[in-house]
């Protein structure tokens, strides 16, 4: 793929338009993961729009992201930066070794109160 | 057998860069009936005007067609150009090759084929068509504005100054608007009851100006020059004519826990009350949700205490009806309802507030006297934040997609007053963009930041919330890309602001257009932007679109223009173009009566002949041509076919059609 | 009367709670659950990026089982309403993922989105009326009790279409109708940290920390929730600010239908 149909792509799967954004940064003025993401939701949504991606699919943040919806919530635009994260982190984990969680990572934190919905939901985000 | 010509124009190359045009001019020269044709780069320049007049002189045309831009633009310019040599007007026909043609093609064959069927479809219809003369109507005196907010009061100002009557109906009890509830004005900081109420005074004193508070419109019937508008004169309880203004009602009422509307609900007031000192006229209107004589027939206080006897509980609506020549529409706006907007905490906590509150709140005459306290416990607030566009701008489906244009200015004089005045206050913004187009708005802005140090966050607030007492406003700061949390004592947000809700009913009475977003709107966005696309109706204001003071002192100034320039006259002509019956055929079933908006249809009982010397009486309709607006609703709906239209007969059209057709 | 039920993975196992109560007091109210035939588990994240189809299916097929089987289907566990009712929308109007599902599946009859999507507690208020509840209650709990909502049956609105996002008041209400008081809170309505429990679980501590403080200083005793992964990470990652609970626990404990 080139680089050209790699955005297209990820603007495909993102099922969002990015152009639709007014760069207010309410969604980064919302999120709750904020400390924790190294490329901010607002950003996410404009690094899209100018192609940016090869430090998308190198960043942090997609482990981060709850997907919790409070971005898509309050834009005031109708965009979904969380669409645009889960864009980025599907393909990721979709690439060849590129799991954000490992089988063998699991056991040691394991404990009886872990219900079965955040190993699931923890393997559908972060695993292919 | 008429004799056509025919001009296409190229209109510089809006229309020849996608329409053939001298391929046009050269194939019409052998439609039957074209005598001329010819072509040239702006028909509606003095030369192209020239080169019509002239081939209509040395051809003995009969009936143009021009090949141009929409009748919109230029149909008045041809029309006069053709009358100039000696043609009846209405033997012009316009056919649309540019909006209509080269402007939404882009291959030239497709377009110059296009442009040739519109042009043989307009000689189709002007071979049909007859010298038709305008009428003449009067025109009434006297001018009807709809809002006495600063819109309204300019508007009738300007108007009366030139001699001319104006009637003024406000649904308030008081004249004087949005702009009475403000505390100073931008750029200039001057106090806005102190440049309004000299204005609301000059109303109340000049001899051409009635003011009818507490009156809203019922019924529009007419047109131009000649409405017709009932009025209701809503029952205030109170006699206007003997009111004298003196409040010891207000002082007697017992009723004292009515929100007070005019300080956006942040005190009280008496059920019968005067909504503010200088209020216009300064006469007391009783709330009747409020009153206790009213709602249970005990109390009658202020009656007891009123020495000149103008309590009249028994008061009802009644109303009046006017003629009017024109109809200024100036009713304002209001900010939105703040309930699709919970993540700032309008609704939970008692110091966020709008702006238009804390305008009162820094009003001398407000509930706290002008005194900066917070809603909740009274106290100086030290740290506090705006939150721009709440609600502008946003396409969601919670707000408005529009910018309301005035508050970047209003917040920037908020923050800057506050600074002033209260100068170990902390003051910050959280703004998308700053947008201060306007002479002397930017200093203005820039001021704010560089002499008065209030801190402008580029970013946007996703949550304010209530912690150990103070309001923690989480937002972004874009430029430095962090997420910030302010702890804040009051939170001023700067709602959107929407068109006056009642702008719809007054819309719908004066079958005047209206956007999506309820804004009125004028004929042409740029070029007639006063007014409304309905006749001898006039807008100004932010019924039209948000606006702030001086530009609404502007436009409804240019409303007032117009409207002078209206009734000076006294007649108009009126359109030829109206519908006639043809009695043979009519059979009288008053089908065209009922859907006839204008009221311009009525019935004759009339004598016929049927021949052999005998007669019989029918019901006929009758069109009166001053009223008509043509508008061709009756025609499509007479069963019989009797009804036509002068100059859109229902054989024109159909001879349009068949040329569109043929192939 | 009978509603097709849901139960989802966690309710069999580590949310047994969740799951018995809620059956208890529906029967006690008049509802009651069937339990739908070969349910799989719904993924527990609603698959955002537009080409997942096969993560769906699951849902799907729950939903048209209860399509032939009563024409709704009731929900009790967050995440399982927020993965079924988003993917209902989806069939409902997305005619590329609807047309594509269907491909899968091979129904007799395409599924198109037609069952409706009934969370518990809208159950409780739509079915049964909280007044009911009220008149029902036979041990009042009697205690200053915060709701939380978390994400999950929130947003995005416009498809939960659940209550008002960021002033909520159905658990509230529900509070209020078997006699508590509710603690309104800024922080119920946002998220515990979820599935980054796995990842990095300084995240899901900092956030469940601030979620139950924040309950705890607007004056709750404790706090309930409808999801298994809310309970965990409350109670877990929040250090036991306060205690938290299944909402329908404390039902069955006003209800007295404890098993």
């Amino acid at each position: 793929m080139t680089k050209e149909e790699r955005i297209e792509n990820l603007k495909t799967l993102s099922g969002t338009d990015v152009r639709k954004c007014m760069k207010c940064g309410k969604c980064s003025g919302r999120c709750p993961a904020f400390k924790d993401m190294d490329i901010k939701p607002h950003q996410f949504v404009s690094m899209l729009e100018k192609g940016k991606i090869e430090e998308l699919l190198e960043c942090k943040a997609i482990w981060n992201c709850l997907s919790c919806m409070a971005c898509v919530e309050r834009c005031p635009r109708g965009v979904a930066p969380a669409a645009v994260v889960e864009a980025v982190r599907s393909t990721v984990v979709r690439a060849q070794g590129k799991n954000g969680l490992k089988a063998e990572d699991i056991p040691p934190i394991v404990d009886e109160l872990i219900p079965q919905q955040l190993l699931v939901s923890a393997y559908r985000k972060y695993n292919k | 057998m008429q004799r056509i010509g025919v001009f296409i124009c190229w209109c510089g190359s809006n229309i020849s860069a996608t329409v053939d045009v001298v391929k046009v001019a050269e194939v019409i020269k052998n439609e039957p009936g074209v005598v001329y044709s010819a072509n040239y780069q702006y028909m509606c320049s003095e030369n192209g005007q020239q080169l019509i007049k002239q081939a209509i002189k040395e051809h003995n045309l009969t009936g143009v067609v021009i090949g141009s831009c929409s009748p919109r633009m230029h149909e008045a310019t041809f029309r006069k150009a053709a009358e100039e040599a000696g043609l009846n007007p209405y033997m012009v026909e316009v056919a649309n090759i540019r909006e209509h043609c080269s402007w939404i093609h882009k291959d030239m064959d497709e377009a110059t084929e296009k442009a040739l069927i519109l042009v043989r479809t307009a000689i189709a219809k002007v071979k049909l068509n007859a010298p038709l003369t305008a009428g003449e109507s009067p025109v009434i005196k006297r001018a009807l504005v709809i809002g006495g907010g600063i819109a309204g009061i300019q508007a009738a100002l300007d108007i009366a100054d030139a001699g001319f009557e104006v009637d003024i109906v406000e649904k308030n009890a008081t004249i004087g608007g949005r702009m009475a509830q403000l505390d100073k004005t931008f750029p200039t900081l001057d106090c806005s009851a102190c440049i309004l109420t000299p204005k609301m005074v000059d109303c109340a004193q000049h001899e051409k100006i009635d003011i009818l508070s507490y009156s809203e419109v019922e019924e529009v019937k007419g047109f131009v020059g000649n409405f017709s508008v009932k009025i209701r004169r809503k029952a205030r309880y109170v006699d206007e004519t003997k009111c004298t203004g003196c409040k010891v009602c207000m002082d007697k009422c017992p009723s004292k826990k009515g929100l007070n509307t005019f300080n956006m609900g942040l005190n009280t007031r008496p059920a019968i009350h005067i909504p503010f000192a200088q209020a216009i006229p300064n006469v007391a209107v009783i709330d009747p949700e409020q009153c206790i004589k009213l709602k249970t027939g005990k109390c009658g206080i202020c009656q007891k205490f009123c020495g000149v006897g103008a309590i009249d509980y028994e008061q009802k609506d009644s109303f009046i009806e006017r003629q009017y020549g024109a109809i200024v529409v100036a009713t304002g706006f209001k900010p939105i309802e703040l309930d699709a907007f919970n993540e700032y905490g309008y609704n939970d906590n008692k110091d966020v507030i709008t702006s238009l509150e804390l305008e009162r709140l820094m009003n001398a005459a407000g509930p706290t006297n002008g005194v900066l306290l917070r809603p909740s416990d009274g106290e100086h607030p030290k740290v506090i934040t705006f939150i721009q566009c709440v609600g502008s701008r946003d396409t969601s489906g919670c707000g408005k997609p529009y910018c309301s244009k005035i508050c970047c200015m209003y917040t920037a004089k908020h923050a800057m007053l506050i600074r002033e005045k209260y100068p170990d206050t902390e003051v910050h913004v959280f703004y998308i963009d700053v947008r201060t187009p306007g002479k002397n708005y930017d200093e203005f802005f820039r001021r704010a930041v560089e002499q008065y140090g209030v801190d402008y966050i580029k970013g946007m607030v996703g949550k304010v919330y209530n912690e150990n007492g103070k309001l923690m406003v989480q937002g972004s700061n874009l430029i430095d890309n962090e997420q910030v949390t302010i702890e804040s004592d009051l939170v001023v947000l700067a709602a959107a602001i929407e068109p006056e809700p009642s702008v719809r009913k007054v819309a719908t009475l004066l079958t005047a257009s209206i956007d999506t977003n309820n804004f009125l709107t004028e004929s042409h966005a740029k070029l007639r932007p006063v007014e409304s696309p309905t006749a001898g109706v006039y807008l100004a204001g932010v019924c039209q679109g948000p606006k702030d003071i001086p530009e609404t002192v502007s436009q409804a100034s240019a409303c007032a223009a117009k409207v002078i320039g209206l009734l000076v006259k006294d007649k108009l002509k009126t359109n030829p173009c109206v519908a006639t019956p043809d009695e043979s055929m009519c059979n009288g079933c008053s089908q065209c009566a009922n859907v006839c908006a204008y009221g311009a249809i009525t019935y004759v009982d009339k004598e016929f002949r049927l021949g052999g010397g005998k007669t019989e009486i029918r019901r006929v309709a009758s069109v009166n041509p001053a009223v008509c607006q043509g508008c061709g609703a009756c025609t499509v709906t007479c069963p019989s076919g009797a009804m036509d239209l002068k100059g859109f007969s229902s054989k024109q059209i159909m001879s349009e059609v068949e040329a569109i057709c043929k192939k | 009367m009978k509603i097709s039920y849901y139960p989802g993975c966690t309710l069999r196992t580590k949310a047994k709670d969740l799951d018995d109560t809620a059956r208890l007091c529906a029967k006690a109210l008049g509802v009651e659950m069937e339990e739908i035939e070969n349910w799989q588990c719904c993924g527990a994240v609603y698959p955002m990026a537009t080409d997942e189809i096969a993560t769906k299916l699951s849902a799907v097929r729950a939903l048209d089982y209860a399509k032939h089987n009563g024409g709704k289907l009731l929900t009790l566990c967050s995440a399982c309403h927020n993965v079924i009712k988003r993917t209902n929308e989806d069939m409902k109007t997305n005619a590329d993922i609807c047309s594509r599902a269907n491909n899968y599946l091979k129904l007799d009859e395409p599924y198109k989105g037609e069952t409706e999507v009934l969370h518990y507690l809208e159950m409780l208020k739509t079915v049964v009326g909280f007044d009911t509840i009220k008149k029902a209650v036979v041990n009042p709990v009697n205690r200053k009790i915060g709701a939380y909502y978390g994400c999950l049956l929130l947003r995005p609105s416009g498809v939960m279409a659940f209550d008002n996002p960021e002033n909520p008041t159905i658990i509230e209400d529900f509070i209020r109708a078997i006699g508590g008081t509710p603690v309104v809170y800024p922080f119920r309505n946002e998220c515990c940290g979820a599935y980054v429990a796995l990842k990095n679980s300084e995240l899901p501590k900092a956030k469940s920390k601030k979620v139950l403080t924040s309950a705890k200083e607007k004056g709750a005793e404790e706090v309930i929730t409808a999801c298994p992964l809310c309970l965990y990470n409350l109670q877990v990652n929040g250090e036991n600010i306060l205690p938290v609970r299944y909402f329908t626990e404390l039902l069955a404990e006003a209800l007295g239908v404890k098993a």
